[in-house]
């Protein structure tokens, strides 16, 4: 089921925005390759009509009311960041649009 | 990059286009889709967020139930299944503007599935109908709002760093996905556009969005490609991003077809991509070409409960759906007597629901319309405010009517009486009393105003007798000026043929 | 060195409320012990002296106002690194926060204050709760106080190690495999998780949010159940929560009555690979559970061995999405914004230097898990296991009224011996897994010392979900008897700390 190599991981860095080290890339292949024969025991057992879980608890429609709440001042907002600008969020240049 | 284009004829004379519409409205509720934070447009920047949208680790989201029945309603609208049970999803990807790096979102489940909208455009053979099937309407999030520092263009290109403002991010969006749109053949631009449009009249008349496009409350993203034939299969479309009016949306389509098919004719193949239109040049450009690297790794939600609207609410929200925009306008047509360009006068100045109230109140529709599409659309144009901001109720129409009929009032004393109304002085009785408008009835101060005006122009009276009866008009002037408008200008004129013997 | 820091929670408030003794001088003995003892143990990475003191005096002049006090105003607490804390440093054991400073209150914490439970500080933990030793903490490692050479357990090492060496009588755990009652079992205290949806997940860095729920630590049955009463009950904020009473924990505590009840042995969770001094204990529970009149049967969960290897999908799974917000945009640290760069260079720069290598390792196995043509085999196969997992306790759960195992395989190992095998440390949580995957209570409670190292052995008592009531009673009928057995808390055996 698995067979992890270099450049999947290279790849998973790049989709999780991780720069790894090309030198690490190895080391991270084999654990990962190890983990995924470990977990690949979920396939041990028959779902073939087993519903999916995504929640622990059977409710649904959990709503609330449209009535505003407190928000937080620009400067609570901007406290914690890096850098800031013109009360907004200064960030390095964005190669491309969404 | 400018690319080449063929001649819209030929190039639909070549090939089949096929459209897909994908459109983004935001939602005019008081709060974002998870949080409290107020959706209101234009605040200073990153004062309308909290730790939820702003997605500072530990947050959670919380649904916004009238984000929920909204989707519902614009489902039901828009002829949809509405599901059983459904669950958000999210969408992963890495963002500045998007606080998580993910998107909260709907994926293999959305709310509203599996309808259509029926649109009307002009061809060759009249007017003709056309069926757009809708995908699906689902739920999600918007995005924050990049600006870009230095660069000439102030554009993302070349620019030395953004700066993000997050009020934007968490207002409610639903996204309305139309399946593939066949069988337009050269009229897919016209199609285009009226889908848009019909669109945003229902979503308008349903009050979920003040569906503005240039505020970006509504936007438009425009898929399209093209084959050689109906019977061939679908070819490689394009998304046109950033289609921001009716107008675009048109051009849009317009332009596609023609880059497609240069393309195509010119043997090249149409690349998968991501296209942003550019309103001032009327061209679209190349943005980001699709890869493997866009892999969403989309999961349930798992701090968002799955939704089940109940059929009983779903019902509920079924039966008080306003009438659908396209059949409510041809219905008033005939019962108004109105002309379609009359209608879209009408439409266009966005007094339809305010003609309706007055009518519904009793006033007569051509009245009604006259003074919504002339006199308050001028003074609301000259304030800079929306139609529904004046203070004019249907009453006050109906008894200025009433007056007019009596002949108690005319045109201009009407208009002053309203001016009244919209400056606060109270009601049109009470208006009429004070500022002493009405309309002289007693012939006696008249005539002796007729009287005065001749003597002032002894010329004039020989004229008319001559048979010139259009020189009255300045004597009836003279007299409507010397009564400060309280005149009924009809019965001047009366008395002042009477007294020249004369006859109309 | 004050005897205060000895006193039970329960104990302390009432001495608090009545006036005998001040909240400062409570919260005071504590902060001596902690700059005594904590230069060895570690469990703190933010002590708040100044902000503990002015809570402490808040409380005093309650009292002297004659003001109703909450049931544990005026006792000190240590908070687990990973709830959000309005402006008090909150880094979750990870270098990518360090320095930051949240502009809000995780709900837990606006209950704890409006308790006037008095915070001392920010305990260590692994980094965003990954691991099951504290060693992952980008601050370095706790030290257990029964043997500083080991491990405290994790990902709550901090919480566990405060409570059990006297720095703080009580502590807040979040636990999403085992991260309260794995340290709860390796320290010799005692550590609840509640039913998911029990406990407010507002303000809690998020590591799996499907799993994660926020519980109690302490030193003894009520004090936990006291704990658990203060934070428990339904937040609007937090969709997941239950909208439900909260179960009486403090009445059950109280109660310590099992005559009657019916007690499951989950056969798949012991035996082979459980330390040999686990089992004896366990046994010698199981007899103890039969001589207070409890009928003990054996019930199997046939999917549970492949529990852990579903949770090691789910939660890297989770946690990859989670985990995306830490870039370096909005707050934390940013690293390689030299001017030069794109957003996008910086954010994986500022991820990469940011996030320790079992972090890194656990998002790129959920980014693989999740991502397309691999999702089903991997992400949506764990999740069926997930039902499996439930069907199986709902089929136990139809025959008993509790569940029990021990809670972890083995005591405290020694720090660095599983560091490199991250296969190893997973199997830590072999016993305490398909409770989180349920969403059902679970608590440890110390059962004695291993023969063979004289170190702490915890019981896993489990209950059906909203039915935390359960784990309390079981826990406190078994306490009771313990420590009239052992003639004392079982913390009276661990050794002295050198700085005491």
């Amino acid at each position: 089921m698995s067979g992890i190599s270099q450049e999947d991981v290279a790849h998973l860095a790049r989709l999780a925005h991780i720069d790894i080290p090309a030198d690490q890339l190895g080391h991270y292949a084999k654990q990962l390759d190890a983990i995924l024969n470990a977990v690949a025991e979920v396939s041990s057992l028959d779902t073939a009509n087993v519903a999916a879980m995504s929640h622990p608890v059977p409710m649904t429609n959990v709503f609330r009311e449209d009535i505003p709440g407190v928000s937080l001042t620009a400067e609570q907002a901007l406290s914690g960041a890096p850098a800031v600008e013109d009360e907004r969020f200064r960030v390095p240049r964005i190669l491309d649009e969404e | 990059m400018v690319e080449a284009t063929m001649n819209y004829d030929e190039a639909i004379s070549k090939f089949d286009p096929v459209l897909g519409l994908e459109v983004h409205v935001e939602l005019g509720t008081n709060t974002k889709m998870f949080c409290g934070c107020s959706t209101v447009f234009g605040a200073p920047p990153n004062t309308q967020v909290c730790p939820v949208c702003l997605g500072l680790p530990g947050a959670l989201p919380a649904l916004n139930k009238i984000g929920v029945e909204s989707a519902i309603r614009i489902g039901l609208a828009l002829n949809c299944e509405i599901a059983e049970w459904c669950r958000f999803a999210r969408k992963n990807y890495f963002y500045p503007d998007m606080p998580k790096n993910f998107q909260t979102s709907q994926y293999d489940e959305p709310i509203a599935f599996e309808g259509y909208l029926d649109v009307e455009i002009d061809t060759d053979e009249g007017r003709k109908t056309f069926r757009v099937p809708i995908e699906r309407a689902h739920m999600e999030e918007d995005t924050g709002k990049n600006s870009h520092v230095g660069g000439a263009t102030g554009r993302i290109h070349g620019a030395d760093y953004s700066l993000v403002d997050y009020n934007r991010a968490g207002i409610p969006l639903i996204e309305i996905v139309t399946k593939p749109i066949t069988g337009t053949g050269k009229y897919a631009p016209e199609v285009a556009k009226a889908y848009v449009a019909a669109l945003r009249d229902i979503l308008r008349g349903l009050g979920v969005s003040d569906v503005k496009m240039e505020q970006g409350s509504l936007r438009c993203d425009v898929n399209l490609s093209l084959r050689e034939t109906p019977e061939s299969k679908l070819g490689t479309r394009s998304e046109t991003k950033n289609v921001n009016s009716l107008r675009s949306v048109e051009r849009a389509v317009r332009y596609e077809v023609s880059r497609h098919a240069a393309r195509l004719a010119a043997g090249d193949t149409v690349v998968q991509e991501t296209r942003h239109w550019h309103e001032d040049t009327g061209i679209s450009t190349s943005g980001r070409a699709k890869s493997d690297a866009e892999d969403y790794r989309y999961f349930p939600e798992p701090d968002l409960l799955p939704i089940a609207p109940s059929r009983e609410w779903v019902e509920e929200l079924r039966a008080a759906l306003p009438e659908n925009p396209a059949v409510r306008r041809a219905r008033l047509v005939a019962d108004w007597g109105l002309s379609e360009i009359d209608m879209n006068t009408v439409v266009n100045s966005g007094a339809l629901d305010l003609i309706v109230e007055a009518v519904d109140a009793g006033v007569d529709p051509a009245a009604a319309r006259k003074w919504w599409t002339g006199e308050l659309s001028r003074i609301a144009n000259d304030r800079g405010i929306e139609l529904e901001e004046l203070p004019v109720t249907p009453a006050h129409l109906k008894r200025l009517e009433e007056l007019i009929s009596a002949g108690s009032l005319n045109d201009k004393l009407a208009r002053q009486a309203l001016e009244g109304v919209i400056v606060g002085e109270g009601d049109i009785d009470e208006i009429v009393k004070a500022r002493g408008l009405a309309v002289v009835s007693d012939d006696g101060p008249l005539l002796a105003a007729i009287d005065e005006a001749l003597a002032a122009d002894p010329a004039v009276a020989e004229t008319i007798k001559s048979g010139k009866l259009a020189a009255a008009g300045s004597v009836v002037g003279a007299v409507m000026k010397a009564t400060r408008g309280q005149a009924d200008a009809a019965r001047v004129r009366e008395l002042l043929f009477e007294k020249l013997g004369v006859s109309e | 060195m004050s005897d205060l820091i000895r006193k039970d929670a329960s104990e302390l408030a009432g001495l608090v409320s009545s006036g005998e003794v001040s909240a400062v001088e409570v919260a005071q003995a504590h902060l001596d012990r902690i700059a005594a003892v904590d230069g060895e143990v570690h469990a703190f990475l933010h002590v708040d002296t100044e902000g503990a003191l002015v809570s402490a005096a808040a409380v005093d002049a309650k009292v002297k106002a004659g003001d109703k006090l909450s049931v544990l105003a005026g006792v000190p607490l240590g908070l687990k690194d990973i709830l959000a804390t309005n402006g008090l440093p909150t880094t979750c054991g990870s270098r990518i926060l360090d320095g930051w400073i949240p502009p809000y209150d995780a709900t837990v914490v606006t209950k704890l204050r409006e308790a006037g439970v008095v915070i001392l500080g920010k305990t260590n933990m692994d980094e965003f709760a990954m691991g099951s030793s504290t060693e992952h903490s980008a601050f370095g490692p706790t030290h257990n106080p029964w043997d500083l050479e080991r491990i405290p357990g994790g990902s709550g090492g901090g919480s566990s190690a405060c409570v059990s060496s006297f720095e703080a009588p009580l502590a807040i755990g979040t636990d999403t495999g085992g991260s309260i009652r794995q340290p709860a079992a390796v320290t010799g205290s005692v550590g609840v998780k509640p039913t998911y949806g029990g406990v407010s997940r507002y303000g809690i860095v998020a590591l799996a949010s499907s799993l994660d729920q926020a519980g109690p630590c302490a030193r003894n049955v009520l004090d936990t159940a006291l704990l658990h009463s203060v934070i428990a009950g339904h937040d609007p904020m937090d969709a997941t929560s239950i909208n439900a009473p909260v179960p009486d924990v403090v009445a059950a505590a109280k109660r310590a009555d099992i005559k009657g009840m019916k007690v499951g042995i989950v056969k798949e969770l012991g035996g082979e690979g459980y330390q040999a001094g686990v089992r004896s204990r366990f046994e010698e529970s199981v007899a103890l559970i039969e001589s207070l009149g409890a009928e003990v049967v054996e019930v199997s969960c046939p999917s549970f061995p492949a529990a852990l290897a579903a949770y090691y999908l789910i939660l890297p799974s989770e946690a990859s999405s989670n985990l995306a917000k830490f870039d370096g945009i909005r707050f934390g640290n940013r690293v390689g914004d030299d001017g030069s760069k794109s957003v996008e260079q910086v954010m994986s720069e500022t991820r990469a230097a940011g996030f320790g290598s079992e972090v890194i390792r656990r998002i790129i196995l959920g980014t693989y898990a999740l991502s397309a043509g691999y999702y089903d085999a991997y992400y949506g196969q764990a999740q069926k296991v997930r039902t499996l997992i439930k069907q199986d306790f709902d089929a136990a759960f139809a025959k008993v009224d509790v569940l029990i195992s021990p809670t972890a395989p083995t005591t405290a190992f020694k720090i660095g011996e599983k560091l490199d095998d991250p296969l190893a440390m997973y199997l830590n949580d072999v016993a305490t897994i398909p409770v989180n995957m349920a969403g059902l209570p679970g608590m440890s409670l110390p059962i004695g010392l291993a023969p063979e190292d004289n170190l702490p052995v915890g019981l896993q008592i489990i209950a059906p979900a909203m039915a935390d009531d359960r784990l309390y009673n079981v826990g406190a009928a078994i306490e009771r008897e313990l420590l009239a057995k052992w003639g004392g808390p079982i913390l009276g055996m661990a050794p002295e700390l050198a700085g005491a």
